[in-house]
């Protein structure tokens, strides 16, 4: 335990700012699993495997050379049709089944990528170093690395420009018809097979974004999937399906939580204080719905 | 029915004289004996309740802490026992290991029951998806938690108390062999009665339509609660054994394993067949036997291998080595099927 938070103010502004973008971006990594979650009804438990299989693509860009911010562009092509392919060999069976059937199927997935990775890149904790530099904010008592700016700006471009192709273009239209009703849109000619294998692909190109940029600010590791897995879980319920101010705010609410529970804490309970959190707000929201006799469902 | 004692008698038997007959094997037989508790008391929760759980973990490495804590605190000062081998300073006499096990098995049984009941009442109200994944965070909360916390040996571990030298050099396996099968005939006796009885029938009530069979009037949290104490009891149980037969307790990898042992009880029940009193011993035997078969063979793929065995098979074994059965043999399972209207069905296929 330490309180070091409350005695010197600007801590408590580090560590807001960081929570902050790196909030921003877990929102990204949330929106990808809302979009899954409304249109397929499915929870993809390796979503977090994604994220850092989409870190790993960064990694080696920067391994053999290249400036690991292409990455953000290359990362998502990939991971788009790594999305597809996964759709097509395992998801597209499990979509219209018993909901346990699909979180024990991406259960398989991520236990899985999890080995693939941890042979394919090694068990060691790798950062793909960007050189951008750090800023220095009030007197240099608040430190902010510019790869976190950088790659909460991506992230917001990112996003925005997923928002507004959801809502121009004929794939997002198709999309938006299969989640309100997946019959309906069939009728009407929407092909929704190929309507869910974008939309997998798409969440996974927006995990490979996101990891690309994880790669650059922080860490990844082969096992450091789950916990991005149960963040955007979180976040998602937090703030409700089709919801994304909720989303952008509710992430950036975990993250700035997650820096405290870093500070106060200490850094070995902070995976673990996600993961009671999560248990908290489930509690929560249930005892709040049971008073009206209703429940999570 | 005569055929049913018949069969129980000979398990029994093979069950006693296995450590004598095949030696070598004793430690794997006690595993397997607690792969089964694991499975048997899954499927109370997720095959008969339809309350799909990733948490069951929790209680089994609660009872695999809760045991080697006793069993060191009842004689020593339990801080300086976990803090650097104390297991070298400190020797229980046979009779100090023997009381330690016992008492540490009764809590372990009894304390992640009552944690379950307090559990259970604040996330038993989630259904589908949102139980799913609290459980797995649970799961994975108490993992990491435990491993941050120094009197339990944090991130190095902890080491249970060594076997005391007593008896021959057969003596520790025998001790853990039987142990682990009292456990298991201890677990099928009291899951056999209670699947006899009503509240097998409220538990399928619930799992089938939870909202019809509060509408009928059954107190559906009770049962659940109920439901889940019971398995958090025989888990809790388990893990005791267990630890004291790894002899090592780490917080994510022995204790807290979800993703090793969390998963192998859904995937053994599965495998078995969900719902049924005799599937998850099937399902724990054949995996166990596929595992310890094959997992060589997979030098370092064995995640590999279980990753992939999970995805085929959720998608095309859903119904297990019973479900299977069942629809071969219906007659065995005293279902009247009328042969015509069976063909037409076919025909129709």
């Amino acid at each position: 335990m330490d309180f070091m938070v409350f005695q010197y103010p600007m801590i408590t502004v580090q560590a807001c700012l960081d929570g902050i973008l790196l909030g921003i971006l877990f929102a990204l990594i949330a929106y990808g699993m809302a979009l899954q979650w409304g249109v397929m009804n499915i929870i993809n438990i390796a979503q977090g495997d994604l994220v850092i299989l989409g870190g790993y693509i960064a990694y080696f860009m920067y391994l053999y050379g290249i400036h690991p911010a292409w990455g953000v562009i290359v990362s998502p092509i990939i991971m788009y049709f790594v999305g597809v392919g996964i759709y097509k060999l395992v998801i597209n069976k499990v979509v219209d089944r018993d909901l346990f059937i699909s979180i024990l199927a991406t259960f398989g997935i991520s236990i899985l990528f999890m080995q693939l990775m941890n042979f394919a890149f090694g068990a060691d904790v790798v950062l793909a170093n960007s050189g951008y530099g750090t800023t220095f904010l009030f007197d240099s008592a608040v430190v902010l690395p510019n790869s976190k700016i950088f790659s909460a700006f991506v992230s917001i471009v990112f996003a925005i420009g997923l928002v507004i192709y959801m809502k121009k273009s004929k794939l997002g239209r198709a999309i938006r018809a299969t989640a309100q009703n997946a019959r309906a849109a069939k009728i009407l000619g929407v092909d929704t097979e190929k309507v869910y294998a974008a939309t997998f692909g798409l969440n996974a190109a927006l995990c490979g974004v996101a990891g690309a940029l994880i790669s650059i600010t922080f860490t990844i590791h082969p096992y450091m999937g789950l916990p991005y897995t149960i963040r955007s879980f979180m976040i998602v319920i937090v703030a409700g399906l089709g919801n994304l101010p909720g989303v952008a705010m509710s992430g950036m609410g975990l993250g700035v939580f997650e820096e405290f529970a870093d500070y106060i804490l200490g850094t070995e309970f902070r995976i673990g204080s996600v993961f009671l959190l999560l248990v908290l707000i489930l509690v929560y929201r249930r005892f709040k719905l049971s008073r009206k006799r209703e429940y999570l469902k | 029915m005569n055929k049913n004692v018949l069969l129980y008698a000979a398990i029994l038997i093979f069950g006693l004289a296995a450590p004598f007959v095949f030696p070598a094997f004793k430690v794997q037989l006690s595993i397997l004996c607690v792969l089964i508790v694991l499975a048997t008391t899954w499927n109370i929760q997720g095959g008969e309740m339809g309350y799909n759980t990733f948490g069951n973990i929790l209680f089994y490495g609660l009872g695999m802490y809760l045991c080697a804590s006793v069993q060191v605190g009842m004689f020593f000062p339990l801080a300086e026992w976990t803090e650097s081998g104390g297991e070298k300073t400190f020797v229980h006499t046979p009779t100090q290991f023997f009381q330690g096990m016992a008492a540490g098995l009764v809590v372990a049984a009894v304390v992640p029951t009552i944690v379950a009941g307090l559990i259970g009442y604040a996330i038993l109200g989630l259904r589908g998806h949102y139980f799913a994944i609290c459980t797995l965070g649970l799961g994975v909360a108490a993992g990491e938690i435990s491993g941050g916390i120094e009197i339990i040996g944090a991130g190095q571990g902890f080491t249970t108390p060594p076997f005391p030298n007593v008896g021959g050099l057969e003596a520790r396996g025998e001790f853990f062999y039987f142990l682990s099968f009292g456990a298991l005939v201890l677990t099928f006796i009291a899951v056999r009665a209670i699947y006899s009885t009503r509240f097998r029938l409220i538990l399928n009530a619930i799992r089938d339509n939870e909202d019809k069979a509060e509408a009928m009037g059954i107190e559906t949290m009770k049962y659940k609660i109920i439901g889940w104490m019971v398995s958090a009891f025989f888990c809790g149980l388990a893990g005791g054994i267990m630890g004291g037969l790894v002899g090592y307790i780490d917080s994510t990898d022995v204790a807290f394993d979800g993703r090793e042992m969390g998963v192998f009880m859904v995937l053994m029940a599965i495998l078995g067949g969900k719902g049924t009193l005799w599937g998850p011993v099937i399902g724990a035997t054949v995996f166990h036997i596929f595992k310890e078969g094959f997992w060589t063979f997979f030098l370092g793929w064995q995640y590999v291998a279980l990753g992939v065995l999970i995805v085929v098979i959720v998608i095309y074994f859903p119904e297990g080595i019973m479900g299977w059965l069942r629809e071969k043999y219906p007659e065995r399972f005293g279902e009247v099927v009328d042969e015509a209207d069976r063909k037409a069905q076919v025909e129709l296929k």
